[in-house]
Formats: C-alpha cells, sequence, structure tokens
C-alpha cells in the first residue's frame, strides 16, 4: 500500500482511545447502580451535543436554537406514547423521522445570511416553537407539560425500572450508534466537504461543491439526531414539556460543547460528564445560584479561549 | 385602534432607545453582546432604587442612570470587552451569555427577584384624549424623550468630528485608524454611550416593561430582532424595525392574545429569510 | 482555425462610479496559452471573478463551447471545467494536502456527496493524489495541517487543487506571487507540462514568464482590452511598453 494509501486509512481509522472509551462505557452499564439516572442524563445530553457539534463545529453554524429539536423530539414521542403506541423503539424513529422533516424545512431558513441573522432565525424557530407549544396546551399540557407518559418494555422485555438501569442501557447504547452513524459521515467525503465549507466557503465553491444542499442535509442530520435525544428524555423520564424548548437548554447545549470542544466528535460527550459533574456540584453547594457561577466560568472560559482551556500554560501567554 | 397605534409607537421609540448602542456596537466592533440587556436593567434598577430608596425625584434619576450605565459600560469596554474583539461570534456571544447570567444572578441575590414597582410623579400619570385618541401622559413623555434623543443622536453623527469619526470607523476601521482616528477611544466612547441610552431606556421602561433580573433575557431576543431586521449600517434602519415592531406587538397582543409573540416572530424570520442584511442594511454589513 | 473555448461577449461591470471592467469581448481559444496583462487596477482579478460566476455582470454574456453559462453558479462552472487558481491562497487551513486534494479529486469525480465511506476509498482519488502530490512536491508534507506549511508549498498547492479538478480552462491568476525568483520556473514548468487540450488564460506580471510562456497576449488597461495579438507583435507594440512605463521589467 502507498503511503498516500496508508494515511487516507488511517485518517478513518479506530483511535485506542476511542476503544477505551467504548470499553468504558460498557462496564458502565455493570457499575451504573445507583447513577444510572443520572447517567442517563449525560447519554441523553451528549447525543445532544453530538448532533450540536455536527453543525456547530463541522459545518460553522451558530445556532442558539438547537433546543427547538430537542423539545420537539420530545413531544413527538410522548404524544406517539400516549396516543398511539407505548413501544419505545417505534416512538423513538417516529420521532426521528419527525425531527428530521423540521430540520429539513427550517434549514432554508439557515443558508443565507450573517452569523447574526442566523443567530437571530435559530432562535426565532425555537422561540416560535415554545410559543406554538405554549398555546396549543390541549395537545402538550402547555405550562404543565405532557404527564403520565407510560412506555412499553423496550424489546417487548425489559420494564423500564424505576432505579433507571433500562433507561440507561436503551440511551446509551443509542448514542452509541449515534456517535458510529456520526463518525462515518465526519470521515466521508461529505463530511471534508463539511469542513471545507467551514474553512473556506469560497475555495470549496471552487472545486465545484454546492454549498446550500450540503448545509441543508447536515442541519437535517443534526435535528434528527437532537430529536432522537429528546425523544429520549421523554421516554425515560415519562415526561415532556417547554423546558426541552426553552433557550436555556440551546445555551447549555452549547455551553457543553464548548467545554468538551467543537469539531473532533467527542466534545459533546466530554463536555456532557463535565458539565453535569460541574453542576452538580455547584449546585449542592448554592442551589439558586449556579447560573451565576456558569456565568462566570463562561466568561473565564472566553477570555482565557476555549483552545487554551486545556493548556493552562498558555494562559498567561499573550494571544 | 388608533391609541393602540400611539401606543405602539411609544413602545417602539422605547425599544429604539435600548437598542441603538446595541446596533452601533454590532456595527462598529462587529461584536455580538447578548449581554446589552443587563446595562439596560441596570438603568431600570439605578431609578428604581434612588426613587424608592432615597427619594430621588423621577426625573432626576434619568440622567443619573445614564451616567452610571456609561460609567459601567465604559469600564467593561476597557477591560473585558476589547480582548473579545477579535474574537469569532461564537465566542462572543458565549462570553456576553455568561455576563448576562452573572448579572441576573447578581442582581437576584442583592435586591430580591420580585418586580419592581415605581411609581412616576402625578403630572405624567393618567391620560387625555386627543381627537379620538387615547393619548397616555407616560407614553407620551415617553415618545418626546426618545425623540428628542434620536434627533441628538442624528445631529452628533452627521455634524459633529466625533460622529464623522464614528462613520469612517464603522466604514473601515484600519482605514481609520491609518488616517489618524484614535479608534481605540471612538470605540469607548459610543460603546460607553450605547449603554448609557440603554441604561436610560431601562429606567423609562421601568413603568411600561416592568423590572425584575430576568428582564435582560425577557427582551434581549426584542433588541436583538431590532438590531437583525434594522440593519446596522444606518441610525433610522433600527429606528424604523423598532417603530415596527413596537406597533406589531402592541397590536399582536390586542388583536390576536392567544398568538402572543409568536406573530412578531414568525415576521421576523420571514424578513431575515427574504433580506438576510435586514431590511435597511445593505449586503456586505455585519 | 482552433475553436473558441471561452469567450466574453461585452461584459461590463459597474460597481457605482467604478467600471472594473469594460465592455470585454475575449476569446480564448481551445489548447490556449493566453496571457492577460496590464497596469495594477486594470481589472484583471475581476474578469477573472466574471469568467467563474463569483462576480455578476452588469450587462454581456459569456459562453463556454458556444452556450451561454453567464447566469449558471460558481460551482456549475468548475464541474463544467473552468477552474481558476487565487491570487492569494485560498486553501482548507484545518485539512492537510492530501486530504484538500482527495476531497477536490473526490469532488471531480462526483463522489464528494457519499456519506458512508470513507475518504479516499475510492481507489482513483489515491492513485490521483499520488500523482499530484509527487509532481508538486508535496509529498513530504502531505499529513502537515495547511495553515502550518511554508509559503511556497502553499502555493504549490493552490495550484494543485486546481489541477486536481481536471480543468479545461485554466484561469492562473499570477499563480508565481509571492514565490522566490529561482522556484518561479519549476512552477511554471508544472504549468507548461499541462495536456496541450487544457486551455490556459494567465494572469501575470513578470513579462519574462509571460514571454516565454505565452502564445497569445492581451492587454487590459482601465478595464477595457487596449491591445490584441501575438506574443511577438505585443512585445514590440510601442503602445504597450508605454502603458508599462513605471511597471519595470519585472514581477
Amino acid at each position: 500500500m502507498s503511503a498516500v494509501q496508508t494515511s487516507l486509512r488511517a485518517n478513518a481509522a479506530w483511535r485506542w482511545w476511542e476503544l477505551a472509551l467504548g470499553v468504558v462505557a460498557l462496564l458502565s452499564l455493570f457499575f451504573a447502580g445507583s447513577h444510572a439516572l443520572l447517567l442517563n442524563e449525560i447519554a441523553i445530553l451528549a447525543l445532544f451535543a453530538l448532533s450540536l457539534d455536527l453543525i456547530l463545529g463541522f459545518a460553522g453554524i451558530v445556532s442558539l436554537g438547537h433546543a427547538a429539536f430537542f423539545g420537539f423530539g420530545a413531544y413527538v414521542a410522548a404524544l406517539f406514547a400516549k396516543h398511539v403506541m407505548p413501544d419505545p423503539l417505534v416512538g423513538l424513529v417516529v420521532a426521528m423521522v419527525a425531527s428530521a422533516l423540521l430540520g429539513a424545512l427550517s434549514s432554508v431558513l439557515v443558508l443565507r445570511g450573517s452569523d447574526l441573522t442566523r443567530l437571530m432565525v435559530t432562535l426565532g424557530v425555537a422561540a416560535v416553537l415554545y410559543e406554538l407549544a405554549n398555546k396549543l396546551d390541549w395537545l402538550t399540557g402547555g405550562a404543565d407539560g405532557l404527564q403520565g407518559v407510560a412506555m412499553g418494555p423496550l424489546l417487548g422485555r425489559f420494564e423500564f425500572d424505576l432505579y433507571g438501569r433500562t433507561a440507561y442501557a436503551y440511551s446509551l447504547v443509542v448514542l452509541v450508534l449515534g456517535v458510529f452513524i456520526a463518525r462515518r459521515v465526519v470521515h466521508s467525503p461529505f463530511g471534508y466537504s463539511l469542513k471545507a465549507l467551514r474553512d473556506n466557503r469560497l475555495r470549496a465553491t471552487s472545486i465545484g461543491m454546492s454549498v446550500n444542499a450540503r448545509l441543508a442535509a447536515v442541519y437535517t442530520l443534526a435535528a434528527a439526531l437532537a430529536g432522537v435525544a429528546g425523544a429520549l428524555l421523554a421516554q425515560t423520564s415519562g415526561f415532556a414539556s417547554l423546558d426541552g424548548l426553552d433557550f436555556h437548554r440551546s445555551a447549555d447545549v452549547m455551553l457543553v460543547l464548548v467545554i468538551g470542544g467543537t469539531g473532533y466528535l467527542y466534545g459533546g460527550i466530554f463536555g456532557a460528564i463535565a458539565f453535569k459533574l460541574l453542576h452538580d456540584v455547584i449546585s449542592a453547594w448554592t442551589p439558586q445560584y449556579w447560573t451565576f457561577w456558569l456565568g462566570l466560568f463562561l466568561l473565564v472560559l472566553m477570555l482565557v479561549g476555549r483552545d487554551r482551556l486545556i493548556r493552562p500554560w498558555t494562559w498567561m501567554k499573550k494571544r | 385602534m388608533l391609541t393602540l397605534l400611539f401606543d405602539g409607537i411609544a413602545y417602539g421609540m422605547l425599544l429604539f432607545v435600548l437598542a441603538v448602542g446595541l446596533a452601533v456596537t454590532m456595527g462598529l466592533m462587529n461584536f455580538i453582546n447578548l449581554a446589552h440587556g443587563a446595562f439596560a436593567m441596570a438603568g431600570g434598577y439605578v431609578t428604581v432604587l434612588l426613587m424608592n430608596r432615597l427619594g430621588v425625584p423621577f426625573l432626576a434619576t434619568l440622567p443619573l442612570a445614564f451616567v452610571f450605565t456609561a460609567l459601567v459600560g465604559a469600564l467593561l469596554e476597557r477591560t473585558l470587552y476589547r480582548p473579545m474583539y477579535s474574537r469569532p461570534h461564537l465566542d462572543q456571544v458565549l462570553f456576553s451569555l455568561g455576563l448576562v447570567f452573572m448579572a441576573v444572578t447578581a442582581v437576584d441575590y442583592f435586591i430580591g427577584s420580585q418586580q419592581q414597582m415605581i411609581s412616576v410623579p402625578s403630572y405624567l400619570q393618567g391620560r387625555f384624549d386627543l381627537a379620538a385618541v387615547g393619548i397616555g401622559k407616560y407614553r407620551l413623555f415617553i415618545i418626546v424623550i426618545c425623540g428628542l434623543l434620536t434627533l441628538a443622536l442624528q445631529m452628533v453623527l452627521s455634524r459633529t468630528r466625533f460622529g464623522s469619526r464614528l462613520r469612517a470607523a464603522v466604514d473601515d476601521p484600519r482605514v481609520a485608524q491609518g488616517l489618524g482616528i484614535n479608534v481605540n477611544q471612538v470605540f469607548l466612547m459610543t460603546f460607553a454611550v450605547g449603554s448609557g441610552l440603554a441604561g436610560l431606556g431601562g429606567a423609562l421602561g421601568a413603568e411600561v416593561l416592568g423590572l425584575d433580573p430576568t428582564f435582560p433575557l425577557k427582551f434581549m431576543v426584542y433588541f436583538l430582532i431590532v438590531v437583525s431586521v434594522g440593519g446596522t449600517t444606518t441610525i433610522t434602519g433600527p429606528l424604523l424595525a423598532a417603530l415596527m415592531l413596537g406597533i406589531a406587538d402592541v397590536m399582536g397582543k390586542y388583536y390576536a392574545p392567544k398568538l402572543g409573540a409568536f406573530i412578531v416572530y414568525t415576521l421576523m424570520i420571514v424578513i431575515l429569510t427574504l433580506r438576510p442584511q435586514g431590511l435597511f442594511g445593505h449586503k456586505g454589513a455585519k | 482555425m482552433s475553436s473558441i473555448v471561452l469567450e466574453t461577449h461585452s461584459l461590463l461591470k459597474r460597481y457605482g462610479g467604478i467600471t472594473p471592467t469594460n465592455d470585454v469581448s475575449l476569446k480564448v481559444e481551445t489548447g490556449a496559452r493566453h496571457a492577460l496583462i496590464g497596469p495594477n487596477g486594470a481589472g484583471k482579478t475581476t474578469l477573472v471573478n466574471l469568467l467563474t460566476g463569483v462576480v455578476e455582470p452588469t450587462s454581456g454574456r459569456i459562453s463556454l463551447d458556444g452556450q451561454d453559462i453567464t447566469q449558471l453558479a460558481p460551482h456549475h462552472r468548475v464541474r463544467r471545467g473552468i477552474v481558476r487558481t487565487f491570487q492569494i491562497n485560498q486553501l482548507f487551513n484545518e485539512l492537510t494536502p492530501l486530504q484538500s486534494l482527495a476531497l477536490t479529486v473526490s469532488a471531480q469525480l462526483g463522489i464528494s456527496r457519499q456519506w458512508w465511506k470513507p475518504l479516499g476509498s475510492d481507489p482513483r482519488v489515491a492513485v490521483a493524489c499520488e500523482s499530484l502530490l509527487k509532481q508538486f512536491r508535496l509529498d513530504d508534507v502531505m499529513d502537515q495541517k495547511v495553515k502550518l506549511l511554508a509559503y511556497g508549498k502553499r502555493r504549490l498547492l493552490e495550484i494543485a487543487t486546481a489541477i486536481a479538478s481536471k480543468p479545461r480552462v485554466l484561469l492562473l491568476d499570477e499563480p508565481v506571487a509571492g514565490v522566490p525568483e529561482g522556484e518561479r520556473q519549476e512552477i511554471f514548468d508544472t504549468i507548461n507540462a499541462l495536456p496541450p487540450e487544457v486551455s490556459i488564460l494567465l494572469i501575470e506580471h513578470d513579462m519574462d514568464l509571460v514571454f516565454n510562456f505565452a502564445r497569445t497576449v492581451s492587454v487590459l488597461v482601465n478595464g477595457a482590452v487596449f491591445a490584441e495579438g501575438d506574443v511577438a507583435s505585443i512585445s514590440t507594440d510601442p503602445r504597450v511598453k508605454a502603458v508599462y512605463l513605471g511597471e519595470g521589467q519585472h514581477g
């Protein structure tokens, strides 16, 4: 094999730490114990952040309204379970397809304009959905949320237990699948074309690539994954609410991704773990004002520089 | 209906004064500042605290709100904002989000989360009728003050040396610097005045918009709408956008209360999709 | 009489008070070695931008093989074979030369939409990349991030990327700009080695390179074609020499 071929193959090869991560994930299933509920939340958050990484880290679209797809997926899954069929996997697929459709429709809106325009449009879409969910309270339960969603057993055999063990296994498997799919996309010619678009749009068109179709496609994929994450939350907690569409959720997931790092696919996972731990630690200490410390953390993080956070020796050096 | 129009205009003028600083900052420093609402909140609280705890008369609190917020703005610009100018927009968004979170929770901690009540002086209360239009005295007051401020802004921009320096720096900061314009100073002054105006707007708006620690987050979207729809290259753009927004919101809440803010958001999405540079901006503007 | 592959018909571009392209009717023949010269600000890069569709003309037409392409989007023109290089390097800074070229080759092969198989799994990609990397002496840096490369290598990559798109008409915008004297001839040798069917339109300031390479020359002054003809007549034309007074003989 020539050097070129070796290098190209190496790009897509599994790295040792990816495999190690997989082993850790597998082990966590057995040792979850009383932390299963927390781990479940982390897995869902990680998947949500992964979906944002696809558009933010790889395609460069700054979105402050990604929760639109998360909350939408949650409602779809909850409504499906309540009115149609309580099977979780079918509901998951339905939520995924619905979110993908929503993503495809709204992708039209983010194709043009400056960063500010895109920010506003994504904010706007999430806000519109929030208002809709609020006003259509006969369907969504309005401000009280959609309660009493009873899920059937997973694969017909595994009941969702109070300790969350089934829930965590379910979410973890879905997360792993999501990572696997995202990974293949990212290493494909399509994935590289997204990075090219992000790096230098002018150059990308000059090698014959169409911009809009690609951005729409990745936006749709990201929406589908976010919807899946939302559906997981609804299914494992038995409940869907306006909180899933709230601005706070869009801001939090962006923070998760920024902590973990964008553009290398696993930032969502590391970020979700760090974020949840941070949240639990700080909330235990000051439950009401956790947002303050979050804000301070953000401030410092941005001033120091995202990429320098993990290299403390660069903090004092001038940019 | 005309009364609604009048109320909408008042709301719009207020939004304009609140948001104009953001528009200019965006156009000048290419900085997306989501914390702008926090300055407005600061001005509102200054007025409330001065009036309720120190018994300062309302009219006197207004300039104080402006000055205080302008000073805070100047301080933050020099220390925190300046290093962030050359960063990618995502970083700026997260940075300013962090500031907002801190401001909101700090106010909650020190002052409490309840709505602040102020009582405007009696000569500004009440309404009178003028040819089938119900004129609220306070809203009339807002329109007059904001109108004067707009005129003053326009004059500063077009007649003073600072104004022409500002316009040059917005157009092209590097060229402006090459011409000997102290761009840093222009940035500082502009940011300070913009924040001061926001503070003044917050003070004026405490009575009509309500004031509590969630103010910056609640109204952030509206400010951003004014800026993105109005464009960052002119003053009249945001003015018209703010008026449109104010009227649309007031009318919407009256005629279709079920839909609420839905109309405003949808309108914004439609406008930005058809004209991504805003209604009054031009292509290539930030 | 060779056929015309690319032609502009009274092409005009006006911005407010400036007219960088003023009624230009240019013909590029199949297999041309056609140089476009002119003083700074003559509108050469604008013309290339118009030809590639990056900029829309105010009036006039552009045709490829006799077909009107004035309304055709830039990426479609590339697929039809109109490829350019940029005067200031436009590269993918976070990718490596190998990845950039692999992506470009994939785009040219029409497989850049594949989302399931890894980049370079198609054997044609590896083969094309190998020859390109060798031809442009980028094989020793093929796995380094582009933003870390030296300027000379980046310039080579710029041209390699254009070649990877298998151009029928290649528009080179000052390909040796910023490249040290000693390395320029090598780049030009690579360009000279391109197959004769490829039509090349070259913007260049270095007169030695122009007169060594070109067969036809068009002189652009203030947005309009000032003089046109074969290399011999242009190089001795006194009017052209007058226009270049003060420009000097160097690049």
